[in-house]
């Protein structure tokens, strides 16, 4: 038996959450004081999932580094991964917000999107 | 590199550079050398900004000769070299009946250093001239003929005007050691070579023991930093219109209060002699401190509005007084010394050194002179220094101008002082240039306002980058060491999550 | 790019408050709407913010900054909104006249029906919290760290600790984390957090960063480059207490200490300032105690969401428009009043035609030269006679007043200016 507890961020209240478990399977959670609470308890217990934003290197943009970040969340414990997925990567300008940078990041079913226009210098 | 000169210059201070744009006046090749990556880092940029009077030095030293010297000489000084100065008097204030006598007194020594224009004020005519100042004030020295100057433009400025006038200025350049030949100096030895001279003039600020030692002149001159720790004050919260001063106490003139050429106010500074020569540090308790004695004159200074700080060390000498009949031993030393040949030794140059810069550098040339130098008047020497545009300071009209003569001048890089590209790129190709963040901010006082730079620094270091031609990794605040950038963000990879 | 001497709304920087202001001022009927940007591109602070957060509110989606601007951006440039980038806004009057300087555009000068003062907030420097020590480099505020490490490419440092739990420190430990530096610790004054809980879960539980609450900076180390900073724990009344200090190595010190409301250029243009907020004091459509000055987003007051920003921005755009409407049509009514033949000058200068409507309006005038027989005292527009009347004689030394009276409305209406011509009966 395992006892977790967090601090919750489905909302900003930040209730601390704690989560008893057997092995891999959730038994009791309790401090949440809504349905979110226990959403995100159960899934930060089980496989904690984070966005994750960055930048990559852009040639002949109007800056040197575009913002980008993941659409939707991945597994926390891969986040290191995809970060070097991100370092590798080198686009040109111009380039649109929402573009695809990286699709379906290190398989995640995530795909890696620019934040912002980029245009050419 | 070896080269030959007629003069040497140690120490780019207000002194060196008062001494080496005397000499740019006359026939001769003329160098100054100073140690760090810009002239004037040292007490002459660190100091409360004021042209005193004269009533302080004890009569009969060299400083109170200097000091009144001197001071009628910042006039034309201010017009030829284009620096801000203003005569705006100062004030020496009692607080409390009991403190009368001790100002009176300053009065008197100040009749006896030749000292003219002063006067002693009532409490009441203290309080209609500084409406903050402590309520208890029971009267005032006015002392009309102080003013104020930006100390670190006057150095900048005489170097400048020396560099125009032929003179070689080398930043970075560290004095190691003399060259002899004999009893007679020929040259210095520096971390950048060897250049001899006919003469060597030692303005080496709080080294100039060290280095007076190397040529075997007074031994037993030491030089002990004196720590001042100055506070700054938000000029939209604080606004005194004075130079005042507390009466004075043996460790000094005291905290003064005072208002500086940029409109800010300063307090301070205090005096702790220290060892270490290179211990320019802010202390707590120097803090506390300072507004303690802040409050003495202004009780309704509070720190919460102070911008910033600043510390200046003093050369404080144990030079003694010449004069019969005067006991003093923390005079001016500024001699040929006897024993050694080709070389003007100076020493213990503190407060009042940056009043008495343009009268000893004229005291070293007479010096010079009476050891038998013949110095012949150049031609074309021109004593002026233009001013560079100052876009906080112009109208709207005359911004229009300068905008159209030069669009970089349209762009406002220091939100918070007004200073745009334009006059940046002038400093950084100036006669004395400025190649760090730290030099363009002496210059044109980028950075120093509410934001202390948060907004320019990034540009800045770009600028600097592009007009120097350097990567920007190479772009330093105050020298080599103090880089602000390290590598690109996609460098080096990432440590895992846990 | 022409720029016009007069705009209907001018907005000063272009974060969410100012777009969303010039948005909704556009929309709100205003023609020539200015937006002045001192960067060289749109979108304010956001576009350092790198990381997500923006836009759960606005769009029901989880958007890091830069889209969150970008959206904003695009539709601000559909609308025909004219922007000046690179450019620095020097001063403002009460009187709605701005001064610009920029590289491009030169200095110029800028009148506004309505200003709405957007400019955000600048971040609290190491010196306003006064740390003793040294003055090495290394010394930052999280934000201008942000821009090197997010904007132009480059990290200012290795090894970081952060003073401050703010949400720009907390974010930046994460950041600078990502893009390999190590962030040795945070040092929070306060008992409590600064910033978001959620942020202190991702940005440093995640990332295994320690965070102290109740420490702060003793001492900064280094002369030239910050090699350390010596902590220490404090008491509820910020007292150092001896025997917690703590050196850690590091060779950047972040500051996240705080936010304060740019309102320098408001101080220039009258507008009064509440000591607590730092921002302007304002009615609920985020107008300024100067009519036709209104101010949204970070320089009233600092928001934590921006999504709020832009609801604060599109409301003072749009009573900005509504106000720059009423003034146009307002000063559509004022007709000038001409010094014709032998009039030397005429008080009132201007008159709004309106104003016949309600009373008689008096126009008082002295003549150029004196005429010693029966004049003519002739008021006309253009091409119609409004009143005429006589007089026996006009001497400069004697004021002469004519009447217009209600009942000359009509006719004032017809004209774009009124001239009066006083000349001899013998002349006509």
């Amino acid at each position: 038996m395992e006892e977790k507890t967090f601090i919750c961020t489905a909302c900003p209240t930040g209730c601390k959450l704690n989560i008893r478990m057997e092995g891999e399977e959730v038994i009791k959670i309790t401090g949440q004081r809504c349905s979110k609470g226990e959403v995100y308890g159960r899934q930060e217990a089980i496989a904690p999932q984070r966005m994750v934003a960055s930048t990559v290197r852009v040639t002949n943009g109007f800056h040197p580094l575009l913002p980008v970040y993941t659409k939707g969340s991945i597994p926390k414990r891969k986040i290191s991964e995809v970060l070097e997925k991100i370092r590798a990567v080198e686009v040109t300008a111009p380039v649109q917000a929402e573009d695809v940078i990286i699709a379906n990041v290190i398989g995640t079913g995530v795909d890696v999107i620019a934040s912002r226009d980029m245009p050419a210098r | 590199m070896q080269e030959k000169y007629d003069y040497i210059v140690i120490g780019g201070g207000v002194v060196g550079a008062m001494i080496t744009r005397w000499l740019s006046r006359y026939e001769g090749k003329l160098l100054l050398i100073e140690k760090e990556e810009d002239i004037g880092m040292g007490s002459s940029s660190a100091n409360t900004a004021i042209v005193h009077a004269g009533y302080d030095p004890l009569p009969g030293s060299l400083k109170a000769l200097m000091n009144v010297k001197a001071n009628p000489m910042w006039d034309q000084l201010a017009g030829e070299l284009n620096f801000p100065f203003e005569r705006r008097g100062d004030y020496v204030v009692a607080v409390g009946e009991e403190e009368l006598p001790l100002v009176d007194k300053l009065m008197q020594q100040g009749i006896k250093n030749g000292v003219p224009g002063m006067m002693m004020i009532s409490g009441e005519e203290m309080r209609s001239r500084e409406r903050d100042i402590n309520p208890e004030v029971s009267g005032a020295l006015w002392a009309s003929t102080g003013g104020i100057c930006d100390p670190f433009q006057v150095t900048v400025a005489a170097a400048e005007n020396a560099v125009m006038n032929g003179a070689t200025v080398m930043l970075d350049t560290a004095f190691e050691d003399f060259i002899w030949e004999g009893n007679r100096i020929i040259g210095v030895k520096t971390n950048r070579g060897d250049f001899y001279a006919r003469w060597v003039i030692n303005s080496a600020g709080i080294y100039a023991d060290a280095v007076m030692h190397k040529a075997g002149v007074r031994p037993e001159f030491f030089i002990k930093p004196r720590k001042g720790e100055y506070v700054i004050f938000d000029r939209a919260e604080v606004q005194i219109h004075n130079v005042l001063f507390p009466v004075p106490s043996s460790r000094g003139k005291g905290i003064l209060v005072t208002t500086t050429l940029h409109e800010n106010t300063i307090v301070g500074p205090n005096a702790n002699v220290i060892d270490d020569k290179e211990d320019t540090s802010l202390t707590k308790e120097g803090l506390d401190e300072l507004l303690e004695g802040a409050k003495k004159l202004i009780p309704s200074l509070n720190l919460r509005h102070s911008i910033a700080n600043f510390v200046g060390l003093r050369p404080m000498g144990n030079g003694p007084c010449y004069t019969p009949g005067i006991n003093y031993s923390n005079d001016y030393v500024i001699e040929i010394p006897g024993n050694v040949q080709g070389f003007v030794n100076l020493g213990g140059i503190e407060s009042p050194g940056l009043t008495s810069a343009p009268a000893i550098a004229e005291r070293v040339v007479n010096l010079m002179k009476d050891a038998g130098e013949e110095f012949t008047v150049k031609q074309d020497w021109d004593p002026i220094r233009p001013a560079r545009p100052r876009f906080a300071h112009m109208t709207h009209d005359e911004r229009r101008l300068l905008c159209d003569m030069d669009p970089r001048f349209g762009r406002v890089i220091c939100r918070c002082e007004n200073v745009t590209e334009g006059e940046i790129v002038a400093e950084i190709h100036a006669p004395v240039p400025a190649l760090t963040y730290d030099a363009i901010k002496r210059r044109t006082w980028l950075g120093t306002g509410r934001c202390q730079g948060g907004f320019d620094m990034t540009r800045v270091v770009a600028i600097l980058a592009r007009e120097l031609g350097v990567s920007p990794f190479e772009i330093t605040k105050r020298g080599k060491s103090s880089e602000y950038l390290y590598r690109t963000t996609k460098d080096v990879e990432v440590a895992d999550v846990d | 790019m022409l720029i016009k001497k007069q705009y209907d709304v001018v907005v000063i920087g272009s974060g969410p408050g100012g777009l969303a202001a010039a948005i909704e001022a556009k929309k709100g009927g205003a023609d020539d709407v200015l937006v002045i940007e001192r960067d060289v591109e749109l979108g304010g602070i956001l576009l350092q913010c790198i990381h997500n957060g923006f836009g759960l509110q606005t769009f029901k989606e989880d958007l890091p900054g830069p889209e969150y601007a970008q959206r904003y951006i695009n539709e601000a440039k559909t609308l025909g909104i004219t922007f000046l980038l690179d450019t620095m806004v020097m001063d403002v009057t009460s009187q709605r006249r701005l001064y610009l300087s920029s590289r491009d555009f030169g200095y110029l000068e800028v009148d506004a029906h309505a200003i709405v003062l957007a400019m955000g907030c600048r971040e609290r420097t190491r010196a306003q919290v006064r740390i003793p020590g040294y003055r090495p480099n290394g010394v930052f505020t999280a934000g201008t760290a942000q821009r090197w490490v997010n904007v132009e490419g480059y990290m200012p440092g290795n090894r970081f600790v952060v003073l401050g739990s703010g949400d720009i420190g907390m974010i930046m430990a994460r950041r600078l984390t990502f893009e390999g530096a190590h962030v040795e610790r945070v040092l929070e004054i306060q008992s409590y957090l600064s910033g978001l809980s959620r942020n202190y879960v991702q940005c440093l539980d995640d990332w295994g960063i320690s965070l102290q609450l109740r420490h702060t900076v003793k001492r900064i180390l280094g002369k030239d480059r910050v090699e350390a900073i010596e902590s220490v724990a404090v008491d509820d009344k910020w007292n150092y207490i001896p025997g917690t200090e703590e050196i850690i190595p590091c060779d950047t010190l972040l500051l996240s200490v705080g936010l304060i409301p740019e309102n320098e250029l408001s101080k220039k243009a009258g507008v009064a300032l509440d000591p607590v907020t730092g921002g302007p004091f304002v009615d609920e459509h985020f107008q300024t105690n100067v009519p036709g000055i209104f101010a949204a987003g970070n320089v009233v007051h600092v928001y934590d969401l921006v999504d709020y920003v832009s609801l604060a921005g599109a409301e003072a755009g749009r009573s900005a428009a509504e106000f720059a409407l009423a003034e146009k049509e307002r000063s559509a009514r004022y007709i000038p009043l001409i010094a014709g033949k032998n009039v030397r000058y005429i008080v009132p200068h201007k008159l709004d035609k309106k104003a016949l409507e309600k009373g008689d309006i008096s126009l008082q005038m002295r003549v150029t030269q004196p005429i010693e027989e029966d004049v003519w005292l002739d008021v006309h527009g253009e091409n119609n006679s409004v009143v005429r009347r006589s007089e026996r004689y006009v001497r400069p030394g004697e004021m002469v007043t004519i009447v217009l009276r209600s009942r000359m409305a009509a006719e004032v209406e017809k004209a774009n200016s009124l001239t009066v011509d006083i000349y001899p009966k013998s002349e006509a």
